[in-house]
């Protein structure tokens, strides 16, 4: 029983819990919350585990209330959804042990929120149809929304407010392109959508090119592509460092997003749609990485070092997925699990520095010395030279990817000089960042805000997940090519949800 | 019908992308609900206007569809929240930051001692 309703656990465990933590419960309220915020977000990490063991040989199709596929909704997890869930899981626990320890206090129901987020999440990688995604988008969106203001202030306000208003004329957009693709193909299921986009010839093929263009507006505006990324500095610097770092994964939600939808629907086996959407990506993914290592050069606020570094992250991910072919997907992956987990640790590091650093926080400017100074240091250091991409750590290991994955000349010369500008970039300014911080400190006595062992726990437990991806680089990267294997060949999917949810 | 019809999805869609494009939080939290009327009346019309027939297969030769009626339901709802929400952050940046401009040119100079 468990096996077969295994795919649906990690919606259900983080709603639950979240459900249950809205209880009143008296005066150790929060005591209560944490336990049960932590043990749902173990519990998640064993269901996402036990999922990616059980796709390793079969997709799982599953028919919410038996309603088989075209017609009802079903929930489908390959390879790549269950990757997607794991690095959910492997970011959230981290994360939650981390906001326990008075993060959670600054605002009402951050616990809640928390698991509704990660609810959302979930919901919006497992998905297997357009529609149920836009709902689970949403989801996603009301949490964030709210845990953007955790904590109060000025600026997180407006920073909320331009997010708000964005994400709202998103979903708008996202409605009308919804609208559009349903009207055209008369279907709402991704699979089999996509056999119906393949037969559409003349102007229906020209009406759902442009369904799919405003779709990939939409997943752009959640990935932060170029011309819609400006909420996304502003966004993650002022919220606070767990908020941010449970954020690492939002911009994959809409990498996801354009990876499931672009090569599924429009991939190509599409007909007159096929590869809709590869040339914009490829100029405007390169742009991107050109913008955040500019920003990240020009931040004067390690907050916002850190949130330009994402932007960096992002415009390497959808420049290497225009490249199209599967080691480039399968690069892509890889480098989308080390991003994640690294951008997160850096977030809840550079919170704690800011929090250690007293009056001058998160600023690059000399300050006193932090009570934890070594071992800040020394993390900093470490989650650095790993997104900078310095060998030995997995930044390294999936740029050395991403680069062999360029094929053709014109290939080489746009993404190398690109890539490895972006990386001299931020090499400067991490290390200026750094020396500034840590080594130019004032004289006098280091300031006595320290942090619990735990905190750090989490961020090394981060870290971890990056020197786990060294280690096992040659395992991890058979896997990611598995995935790009399954995405090129979607009738395995395709076949699968149509005739294969019938018998739940 | 469907001339009508599209100039007034056309004509809300029109005024609403004017209003969030305005500076001030009250304008856009209008356009923001405008546009969600748009689409939805949008969404209404992706399974064709078809007057007077029952959502069901058989009862009669031209059924109309009933997914884009449910979608449409979802999606009010959806909207009904959003827009709730962004009026109670539009009326909290107003009485926090004591302007309701989107961008606050003053602010930003004060950016730097946040």
């Amino acid at each position: 029983m468990l096996t077969k309703h295994l795919i649906t656990l990690p919606i259900v465990i983080p709603m639950l819990a979240a459900l249950l933590q809205l209880l009143p419960w008296g005066e150790r309220a929060q005591y209560y919350r944490r336990i049960i915020g932590i043990v749902a977000s173990s519990l998640t990490l064993i269901v996402a585990i036990m999922l990616v063991i059980t796709v390793h040989t079969e997709i799982v199709v599953y028919a919410l209330g038996s309603w088989q596929a075209p017609f009802g909704i079903v929930l489908v997890a390959d390879k790549l959804s269950a990757l997607m869930v794991l690095l959910t899981a492997v970011l959230a626990l981290p994360v939650l042990i981390y906001a326990c320890h008075g993060e959670d206090n600054l605002g009402s129901h951050f616990q809640a929120l928390f698991q509704f987020q990660v609810l959302g999440i979930m919901g919006a990688f497992l998905t297997g149809d357009l529609f149920n995604l836009f709902v689970f988008f949403e989801i996603l969106l009301i949490s964030s929304y709210a845990l953007l203001m955790h904590g109060g202030g000025k600026a997180k306000l407006r920073a909320t407010l331009h997010y708000v208003v964005l994400n709202l004329t998103g979903s708008a957009l996202f409605l009308i392109s919804l609208g559009v693709l349903y009207g055209i193909t008369g279907t709402l299921n991704m699979a089999d959508m996509a056999g119906k986009v393949a037969l559409l010839q003349g102007d229906d093929a020209a009406i759902a090119r442009a369904g799919g263009m405003i779709l990939f507006i939409v997943f752009a505006l959640k990935s932060a592509l170029l011309p819609l990324y400006f909420w996304l500095p502003q966004a993650y610097a002022n919220t606070t460092g767990t908020v941010a770092a449970l954020f690492a994964i939002m911009t994959k939600v809409g990498i996801y997003a354009i990876v499931r939808v672009f090569t599924l629907i429009f991939g190509a086996d599409a007909g007159e749609v096929a590869f809709l959407g590869y040339g914009w990506l490829w100029w405007l993914g390169l742009l991107t990485i050109l913008i955040g290592a500019l920003g990240v050069l020009g931040s004067r606020d390690i907050r916002q070092v850190v949130a330009y570094l994402v932007l960096v992250s992002v415009g390497t991910m959808l420049t290497t997925l225009s490249l199209g072919h599967n080691d480039a997907i399968s690069a892509l992956l890889f480098y989308l699990v080390h991003s994640t987990l690294v951008t997160g640790a850096l977030f809840l590091l550079v919170d704690m520095i800011a929090e250690q650093r007293g009056k001058t926080a998160s600023r690059i400017v000399k300050g006193r010395k932090m009570a934890q100074h070594q071992l800040l240091g020394g993390l900093f250091f470490l989650a650095a030279i790993t997104v900078i991409g310095i060998p030995p750590l997995s930044g390294f290991i999936s740029k050395l990817f991403i680069l062999e994955a360029a094929r053709t000349g014109a290939q080489v010369a746009w993404l190398w000089p690109l890539i490895l500008g972006a990386t001299f970039l931020m090499m400067i300014a991490l290390s200026r960042a750094g020396s500034r911080m840590f080594w130019h400190t004032l004289e006098g006595k280091p300031n006595d805000v320290s942090h619990p062992y735990w905190q750090h726990m989490a961020v090394v437990l981060l870290l971890l997940g990056a020197v786990a991806l060294t280690v096992f680089a040659q395992a991890f990267s058979g896997f990611t090519s598995a995935i790009a294997e399954q995405l090129a060949n979607p009738q395995g999917y395709i076949s699968q949800v149509l005739d294969g949810g019938q018998h739940e | 019908m469907e001339t009508l019809y599209a100039i007034t999805v056309g004509t809300l869609t029109a005024c609403s992308v004017f209003l969030i494009l305005r500076g001030r939080s009250f304008p856009i939290v209008i356009g923001l609900t405008m546009l969600s009327y748009a689409v939805n009346l949008f969404l209404f019309s992706t399974g064709r206007l078809i007057v007077n027939e029952l959502p069901i297969v058989g009862a009669s030769d031209n059924t109309t569809d009933p997914l884009p009626q449910a979608l449409v339901l979802t999606a009010i709802v959806i909207g009904f929240a959003m827009t709730a929400y962004s009026i109670i952050l539009a009326v909290r940046v107003r009485g926090e930051i004591g302007s309701d401009e989107v961008n606050d040119y003053n602010y930003a100079e004060q950016d730097g001692q946040r």
